[in-house]
């Protein structure tokens, strides 16, 4: 049987209307619709720009572990996200990118279609794209078996042997996904597991189930796609083929923060800096969620930097205020 | 029969649609079996023009109605095609059962094809005026891919800006032969004029780069 993911749809023509805003918030995920939600609550004037709304909610099968909600998937919450803040009547512009940030006076942003909006303060809460391994033929065989979205891609290798590269949450959540398609699933990842136990725990159900820790990949080979991988086993110095049909690659994300290139501090990794109200280096300018600094990228604590954010924005404003 | 649309998901499909400004008209073209998610298609689609008296759903067989298949470019069932209020293909076409996530698509494609401004002018601005050679976009997607609806939308908006432009949804898993002969194994996947290539839900000043360069 079907089912049928019905997402809320946004009223555009405000952004005919009304181009400068108290609060504007760039990026459509968790720090970005909390953000939206808190800043319209204490009456400030507030815009979301996102190309589309979820972020990396979306390649996110089962969400377990937000306090409240037993049990839902990336999309479902996404989706809650969303239309509690339409509901507070939040202008949100998608299928557009930002491709400009700039500060003369006000914040300028620029759309790809060339439309300007100004605003006071900002959020920047564009979070992560896909960590890339790095290797041989990555690029030459992407989406031709290499893939980095489980939720999109997994038909694609029904009864077939997959990869999945990485030991965190979430290449353990992508073999619980697989396991729905693939007939033969082989884990390889270059050190130990990092995942929580409650998701390694449900690998006991799926029957042909490889595991290769200590194991780094160090090319992807294949002909008009991809057919394996030449692994290099850290314990015993070997090298080894793999052979298989296609590989997930879930090592995390890096920051989308090529924006604020030269605009705010960053750290080695292209993560941008902010203090404890989620301040970056440039006044007016906040960041939260998967692009900062900090550490432990979850959708409770992305969402809950994005409430930080919108309160001392509030803050600011009020001190501000033009 | 069961209904494929519960109660929630026929509200929210309500309220979406009830903006729509003129009518528009769906062509189903299905066959006899052997036709993966035929049934399920016309139903669905039987379902959403139940919701709203702007919208009215026309079969057709692929075999028997062979001169309507071959004036809307149909060669795959299940298929459909949506025309505006006079009638008129504006090059908006979906291959396969619009569910999961693809229902955004799909509810898209009616709003704009109603008449509601989907505010792209500005944005193509001039850069289809010299557009003289037909283009057909591919969007191959799967039905569990969030980033595809956005991908199908942006295309199926371009086929509706020029008379030359026809865009396809083609559903991944039901058209495995075809996904197969363009090496789709990652959605969304997006090729025009079956030469060109994009993957990924790109913004639409990609397509327009694209269709400029071809």
């Amino acid at each position: 049987m079907f089912d049928f993911a019905v997402e809320s749809q946004s009223e555009q023509s405000i952004f005919d209307q009304q181009k400068h805003f108290d609060f504007a918030v760039i990026g459509g995920g968790p720090a970005g619709m909390n953000a939206a939600l808190y800043a319209i609550r204490k009456g400030l004037s507030v815009a979301v720009f996102s190309l589309e709304i979820g972020g990396q909610l979306h390649n996110t099968s089962e969400v377990d572990n937000y306090i409240g909600i037993e049990h839902t998937t990336g999309g479902q919450l996404s989706e809650s996200f969303h239309h509690h803040v339409l509901e507070l009547g939040v202008p949100i512009k998608t299928g557009h990118m930002v491709t400009k940030l700039e500060k003369p006076d006000d914040f300028h942003i620029t759309l790809d279609n060339g439309d300007v909006y100004t605003a006071q303060t900002v959020l920047y809460a564009t979070g992560g794209a896909p960590r890339k391994l790095g290797v041989k033929g990555e690029d030459e065989f992407a989406n031709k078996g290499v893939s980095y979205c489980t939720t999109c891609d997994a038909p694609f290798f029904k009864n077939e042997h997959v990869i999945v590269a990485g030991g965190g949450n979430s290449a353990a959540e992508s073999v619980v996904d697989l396991a729905a398609w693939a007939s033969k699933i082989t884990v390889v990842h270059r050190s130990q597991w990092r995942a929580d136990q409650i998701i390694l725990d449900q690998f006991k159900d799926i029957n042909d189930l490889t595991i290769h820790l200590e194991t780094q990949i160090l090319e992807i080979f294949g002909d008009t796609k991809m057919r394996g991988v030449r692994v290099l086993d850290k314990t015993t110095q070997e090298e080894r083929v793999i052979e298989a049909d296609g590989m997930f690659v879930e090592i995390g994300n890096i920051p989308k923060s090529k924006l604020l290139d030269g605009l705010v501090e960053m750290n080695e990794q292209h993560e941008i800096i902010v203090n404890r109200d989620q301040e970056t280096s440039l006044e007016g300018l906040y960041a939260a969620g998967d692009v900062t600094t900090q550490p432990y990228k979850q959708i409770i604590i992305s969402a809950a930097e994005g409430a930080v954010a919108a309160l001392a924005a509030t803050q600011y404003l009020m001190h501000h205020k033009k | 029969m069961e209904k494929l649309l519960n109660e929630d998901v026929t509200k929210q499909v309500k309220e979406y649609l009830n903006p729509m400004k003129s009518n528009v008209k769906m062509v189903l073209f299905t066959q006899e079996d052997p036709c993966n998610t035929c049934q399920e298609t016309k139903q669905l689609l039987s379902e959403v023009s139940e919701l709203t008296d702007k919208l009215t759903l026309v079969e057709k067989d692929l075999n028997a109605d062979a001169s309507d298949a071959e004036k809307y470019g149909i060669t795959l069932t299940p298929s459909f095609v949506m025309l505006d209020e006079n009638d008129d293909y504006q090059g908006v076409k979906f291959n396969g059962i619009p569910a999961g996530h693809e229902i955004n698509s799909f509810l898209s494609a009616l709003m704009d094809m109603s008449g509601i401004d989907f505010g792209l002018a500005d944005t193509i601005g001039s850069s289809l005026d010299n557009l003289e050679t037909p283009v057909n976009i591919k969007v191959f997607v799967t039905l569990s891919c969030p980033h595809c609806p956005g991908a199908v939308s942006n295309a199926h908006r371009l086929a509706m800006s020029h008379p030359n432009i026809e865009s396809e949804m083609i559903e991944a898993q039901t058209f495995g032969e075809i996904s197969q002969k363009f090496n789709v194994s990652g959605v969304p996947k997006i090729v025009i004029n079956d030469t060109h290539e994009l993957v990924g839900n790109q913004p639409i000043q990609e397509y327009l780069k694209t269709i400029e360069a071809l």
